[in-house]
């Protein structure tokens, strides 16, 4: 009886674990995920959890936010364009999870006419102390001090190359080290508009291609006036948002693309440029720089991923915020796709509705969602952050002890492909190459498969040279003989002397 | 049948009509002249040569390296790999067959599948080294093994076109006019299978339905 007894126990144990198993299993598909090789979706333990949502409540704001267009952070001070009530919010991160309001910027001191914001759309600050301001609402850029004293302004280009009947309107601004700004406009699709240090317009840089077909081409060729004016213009695409990195390139993100182009590979949402204007976004991962490799109707959302906004750490891993889907990408220096979290349309942490917005502090995200009026703080998780252990670890030259954290990130999701390419990249930093091959092969990794089999080769036929050459000259050699041979023995066969 | 199994000449015979290949490749107007002319080749050599075909096709899917070749396997269907190269060849020779016949065409159904066979000979010849090659080469020398690769195609689509000139004794242009048009045929033997089998799913399930029916009622 007991014997039975133990037995009956022991099933319902094991249904009680394959029960919850598969309820932890279920629990986990959905929110982190990242492509494989072939494109599938791998789902994996989150990267980055919550560690807080922010309203005007928890901000301890006297208003709600309205219509807040962007963020912007510097050292531990975070900066909120609350666009709808006029003003920006100056915050500091006192503690972990705890934002103080500094001061509500709404006006600027200084002999101009009107020294109050209009809809203020982005903010910048330069190193040498300067705030940098979009006053969409008053067709300007202004620079002031720290201590909200008027500098300069840049206003309506006054050059030929700038449209001049159009309304010039501030949407997103950066400035680089050395001062100069770069500015997106509303109806301007030539590029970022640049502005030198002491306020001069000096030209456009960086316009996506054009794209059209040769069948649009012959169409608007054949078309009378009236239907040409109803056509689609072949018109660069205006960006959306931009972001300087620590060594001086723009980042940047334009969503106003066809679903076809970006399916295509035509036009591509997210780039960086050079001084010149130049895309050199690096783009050696398999799958492109897309966000969502698969946008097809569904679950209440359409079309492809639309990037707001893109923030860059120190190390270039860059992360961008989709609107369609509310969810976040984060790419590393080589263009692969670290993971994507986040989701559309709820209520609940980490979901949004509107993302408009992202930036960092430290490995920190923060998300600004326009239409919940609410701030989202994402922190690493043990293995986001351990992933980016590894690779700062790698940027530092410890390889074995990068290729520790890798094998953690490997023990924790085993799925996760860059963590074995991680590890044959530090083998073959450390001319371990047979074994670094097999960790690339793994994961189809094959520029850096044939970068370790090059020296893996070289290495082999340095080890056995004598044997190559002893297998070449047989080679040559038996045949030669074995002729020879066979030569005497038909001389001797046939030579007149030994004839009876 | 199997007597003559047992005869050394049958195998000498098998033999040389197999080696028979390597000169018709490389001699493609004269060797397939003498191929149905002189009967130097047989039909057990053409299967065999189709045979390591299929069989080359197969292993290259397994033992190309993975810098050339990246193999998704959950989706691999090894009778598709099969049939990719059985049944094209089936309905060309039907299809250029049927056609030929009514063009003065001198070759028999069983002398085109033997020419058409013997003329992927290059494919297995070039494919096997290929395969070797294919796992100690790096990203840029990869190149070569395209060009290989697409030498031992080109060279047996050319040797198809030797043979049909020679089976059939047509010109050069006639044969190629054919070649066109037997791909329309194989097209059109394509939509008639189509037709015949969803007509036979069509009609079985009228009788299946008819027969369910029935013993619903009764």
């Amino acid at each position: 009886m007991r014997k039975v007894m133990k037995r009956v126990g022991a099933l319902m144990a094991s249904v009680v674990i394959a029960l919850s198993s598969s309820i932890v299993a279920a629990a986990e598909e959905g929110y982190t995920y990242n492509y494989d090789y072939w494109g599938d979706v791998q789902y994996g333990p989150d990267a980055y959890a919550v560690s807080g949502v922010y309203t005007s409540v928890e901000l301890g704001l006297d208003k709600k936010l309205t219509l807040a267009e962007s963020l912007y952070v510097h050292e531990n001070m975070l900066y909120i364009c609350d666009t709808g009530n006029n003003r920006i919010i100056e915050m500091e991160r006192t503690e972990h999870d705890k934002f103080e309001v500094k001061r509500y910027i709404e006006s600027f001191k200084g002999n101009e006419e009107v020294n109050t914001l209009s809809g203020p759309t982005d903010i910048s600050i330069s190193e040498d102390g300067h705030m940098f301001i979009c006053d969409k609402g008053n067709e300007r850029v202004i620079k002031l001090d720290m201590d909200l004293n008027f500098v300069t302004k840049f206003t309506k280009p006054d050059d030929p190359t700038f449209d001049q009947s159009l309304s010039f309107q501030p949407h997103r601004l950066i400035t680089d080290k050395a001062g100069r700004v770069y500015c997106i406009a509303t109806n301007v699709n030539k590029g970022l508009i640049k502005f030198e240090p002491d306020g001069e317009f000096s030209g456009f840089i960086g316009a996506t291609p054009v794209s059209y077909s040769v069948v649009d081409y012959l169409k608007k060729k054949f078309a009378t006036a009236a239907q040409r004016a109803k056509m689609e213009a072949f018109v660069p695409t205006e960006y959306s948002n931009l972001y300087v990195d620590d060594s001086g390139f723009i980042y940047t993100t334009a969503f106003n693309i066809a679903a076809e182009d970006i399916r295509t590979g035509k036009i591509n949402p997210v780039r960086r440029l050079n001084l010149l204007g130049n895309d050199i976004l690096i783009r050696n991962g398999e799958n492109r720089i897309i966000g969502d490799l698969y946008f097809d109707k569904g679950g209440g959302f359409d079309g492809p991923s639309r990037f707001t906004d893109i923030t860059t750490f120190d190390n270039d891993v860059y992360t961008c915020v989709d609107k369609t889907r509310g969810r976040l990408f984060t790419y590393n220096d080589q263009g692969r796709l670290l993971w994507a979290f986040g989701g559309g349309g709820g209520n609940a942490e980490g979901y949004f509705k509107l993302p408009v917005s992202v930036e960092h502090m430290g490995y920190d995200l923060i998300v600004l969602d326009q239409q919940d009026a609410s701030i989202t703080v994402f922190t690493p998780t043990e293995f986001g952050a351990m992933v980016f252990a590894a690779m700062d670890q790698f940027t530092a030259g410890e390889y074995e002890k990068s290729a520790e954290s890798w094998q953690k990130v490997i023990d924790i999701n085993g799925n996760y492909d860059l963590a074995y390419i991680g590890i044959g990249r530090t083998l073959l930093r450390q001319e371990k190459y047979k074994e670094a091959l097999e960790y690339f092969e793994l994961k189809y990794d094959r520029s850096n498969y044939s970068r370790a089999f090059k020296e893996y080769r070289q290495e082999w036929i340095e080890d056995n040279i004598v044997l190559i050459i002893v297998v070449v000259l047989l080679v040559l050699c038996v045949p030669l003989a074995i002729g020879r041979i066979k030569k005497i023995k038909w001389q001797i066969d046939t030579a007149d002397i030994f004839r009876v | 049948m199997f007597a003559s199994l047992k005869k050394k000449e049958t195998y000498t015979k098998y033999f040389a009509s197999l080696k028979y290949a390597l000169y018709c490749i490389t001699h493609p107007l004269d060797g397939f002249w003498d191929l149905t002319h002189e009967k130097r080749g047989s039909i057990a050599a053409a299967n065999t040569i189709l045979f390591i075909t299929v069989a080359v096709k197969l292993c290259k899917l397994y033992f190309t390296g993975f810098m050339i070749n990246q193999v998704y396997w959950p989706e691999i269907n090894i009778f598709m790999h099969i049939a990719a190269i059985v049944f094209p060849l089936a309905l060309f020779c039907v299809g250029n067959w049927g056609l030929t016949t009514l063009f003065d065409g001198k070759g028999k159904l069983s002398q085109i599948y033997m020419a058409t066979c013997y003329a992927f000979t290059p494919y297995p010849l070039l494919q096997i080294p290929l395969i070797f090659m294919s796992n100690v080469v790096t990203a840029e020398e990869a190149q070569l093994y395209y060009t290989l690769n697409t030498v031992s195609l080109v060279w047996a689509a050319l040797l198809i076109v030797a043979a049909m000139i020679q089976v059939h004794e047509y010109s050069v242009s006639k044969t190629v006019l054919f070649l066109i048009a037997s791909l329309f045929a194989m097209l059109v033997i394509v939509f008639v299978l189509l037709l015949f089998f969803s007509m036979i799913t069509q009609g079985l399930s009228y009788f299946v339905s008819m027969y369910r029916e029935m013993s619903f009622r009764l």
